[in-house]
């Protein structure tokens, strides 16, 4: 048990011979030395979460402090952990997928689609184009509603309250739309292998059409708010800067690292769905810093309209189920793929065995990779950036933990 | 720093531009919220709440023809139906049908599979229970539709 935490905290003490590492763990069984008083402590280890509001969910993570400035931190992870991946292994193709959309709960049908699409290359058919339209509407509202709630939530954790409200009130819209189109409104279960299991509903595009005229002048008001705003400046200009070289280096995907001037987007280096016949840009950062993550999202959300203005008017006819076997036995073999979500790159390894279930099912969530460079990202900052940062790298809870 | 930055840091102008826009809105036509037991939601037509079984409106009969593959659809395999053969029609004919609401994740597998169109989920939205037993749904509540209580003054 104690080699098992002196080598999950090792990274914490670099510089530190192995003898004189203290983790959490032996500070806590051993009694405090007697010149360590409060005032005059220059290491301090602090528990921040998982009750904390600002880790959005039960993320605990271990501040080694000096002061107030940050030494080093360690994510503990698990508190949400449900072994979505096991629950996989003894349900089939089709009974799985409603599953997938409890691990990115506010980015469900992003879920849904990564996993669809990899069960459908696995069984090696395609979705018919009206089918590939619709999920890529619907793909990028849920980028939208995604990109909201971690605008309004990030913003709240550095004390901007106003835009949580804003973008609370505008999410609700996107919502209304998943609710009419599949019936529900954060778990959908919107697409089913092979297609969409749902036609669209009477008066869909004019919907989608009529969102995307009322979002946009939205999106300048959180802009109004907030972009210039000089506090929100101070907040985020400048912390947690991550360099695209080491972004890449921890396998940070998503906004994240294309806040630090790599130009990669899924969408764009593997399309999928129908994303190849759309027009839209990859907006880049160039400090990597949260202030560049914050634009780089925003205009992420005017991105993602340009793409559902182009799909919602060019909408092919057709069916929208393909020819799906109405048991799905796979051939024996694996499959890796991978989709854009709103948070980074998601992947599904799927390994049949041939039957009717999965042998087994692995999950990329971007969440749990990304998290991964908090420590990177904080270190030397300040205890007040590292909320600032938990909030940037836009977590997600269900999906770190699955 | 250009001469135009450096005046509106000074005026505050961006400050003043986010005030403008949250006193905006305290507008009375822009109240978003939904004042819930008295104003009544509308969900959507399509919308997955309370399942419910057919029964035909002239006979009063089930619809269900108790083939089981609701329960088979099932991830959560909470759907149980039991049947016996009429020994004169010799058809299957449904005796029991058991939901247990609490551990549904409303992913409307069940309705997909249904060949009758019997098992739908409803409307209704308003399931919340006391206790755990009353989350279980045996066949009378599920063709009835829940009750929930109205509480007057």
């Amino acid at each position: 048990m104690a080699d098992d935490t002196k080598s999950r905290t090792a990274h914490l003490d670099l510089d530190t011979p192995e003898s004189q590492i203290e983790t959490y763990m032996h500070r806590r069984a051993a009694p405090a030395r007697e010149e360590e008083t409060y005032l005059d402590a220059n290491e301090l280890v602090l528990n921040m979460g998982p009750q904390h509001p600002s880790t959005h969910g039960v993320l605990r993570v271990i501040l080694k402090l000096d002061g107030e400035k940050v030494l080093g931190t360690e994510c503990i992870i698990g508190y949400l952990h449900r072994g979505v991946e096991k629950i996989a292994e003894n349900r089939t193709y089709t009974m799985f997928n409603p599953y997938v959309d409890r691990m990115d709960y506010v980015a469900a049908v992003s879920n849904g689609l990564g996993y669809c699409e990899a069960v459908e290359k696995l069984l090696n058919i395609e979705a018919p184009p009206r089918a590939q339209y619709i999920r890529v509407i619907l793909a990028e509202l849920n980028r939208l509603a995604s990109h909201m709630l971690w605008l309004g939530t990030h913003a709240l954790d550095i004390g901007a309250i106003t835009p949580l409200f804003y973008t609370f009130r505008d999410r609700e819209e996107i919502l209304k739309i998943f609710e009419k189109y599949c019936g529900a409104r954060l778990t959908t279960h919107a697409f089913r292998i092979g297609g969409c299991q749902y036609e669209t509903y009477e008066g869909f595009e004019q919907d989608v059409i009529k969102f995307c005229k009322f979002v946009r002048p939205k999106i300048d008001e959180y802009e109004t708010l907030l972009t210039t705003n000089r506090i929100w400046v101070e907040r985020t200009r400048g912390v947690g800067v991550i360099s695209a070289a080491d972004a890449i280096d921890f396998g940070v995907t998503g906004p994240v690292l294309r806040a630090s001037g790599v130009k990669w987007d899924l969408r764009k280096a593997q399309p999928y769905a129908a994303y190849k016949n759309f027009e839209f840009d990859i907006p880049i950062g160039q400090n990597g810093d949260t202030y560049d993550r914050y634009i780089v999202r925003i205009a992420e959300m005017h991105q993602s309209l340009r793409i559902i203005e182009q799909a919602v008017g060019a909408i092919p006819e057709g069916p929208i189920m393909g020819k799906v076997p109405k048991v799905m036995k796979p051939p024996v073999g694996e499959i890796y793929h991978s989709i854009e979500a709103p948070k980074g790159e998601l992947g599904y390894f799927i390994v049949s065995d041939g039957s009717t279930q999965p042998y087994r099912v692995r999950v990329r969530p971007p969440s749990f990779v990304n998290l991964q460079a908090l420590d990177k990202m904080v270190r030397g900052a300040l205890v007040a950036d590292v909320v600032a940062v938990i909030g940037t790298i836009d977590i997600v809870l269900g999906e770190v933990d699955r | 720093m250009t001469f135009k930055e450096l005046t509106r840091k000074v005026l505050l102008l961006d400050l003043l531009q986010g005030l403008a826009l949250t006193f905006r809105y305290q507008n009375p036509k822009e109240i978003y919220t939904e004042q819930y037991p008295l104003q009544r939601p509308r969900v959507a037509e399509r919308y997955r709440g309370a399942p419910r079984l057919g029964v035909n409106a002239e006979t009063n009969e089930t619809l269900c023809i108790a083939c089981d593959l609701c329960a088979l659809a099932c991830p959560e395999h909470l759907i149980v139906v039991t049947s016996e053969r009429n020994p004169n029609t010799r058809r299957k004919e449904l005796t029991t049908f058991t939901y247990d609401l609490s551990r549904c994740m409303f992913c409307g597998l069940c309705e997909d599979a249904c060949p009758t169109d019997c098992l739908e989920l409803t409307q209704d939205f308003e399931l919340a229970s006391y206790s755990r037993e009353g989350m279980i749904w045996d066949r009378t509540t599920l063709e009835r539709g829940p009750q929930p209580t109205k509480y007057e003054r």
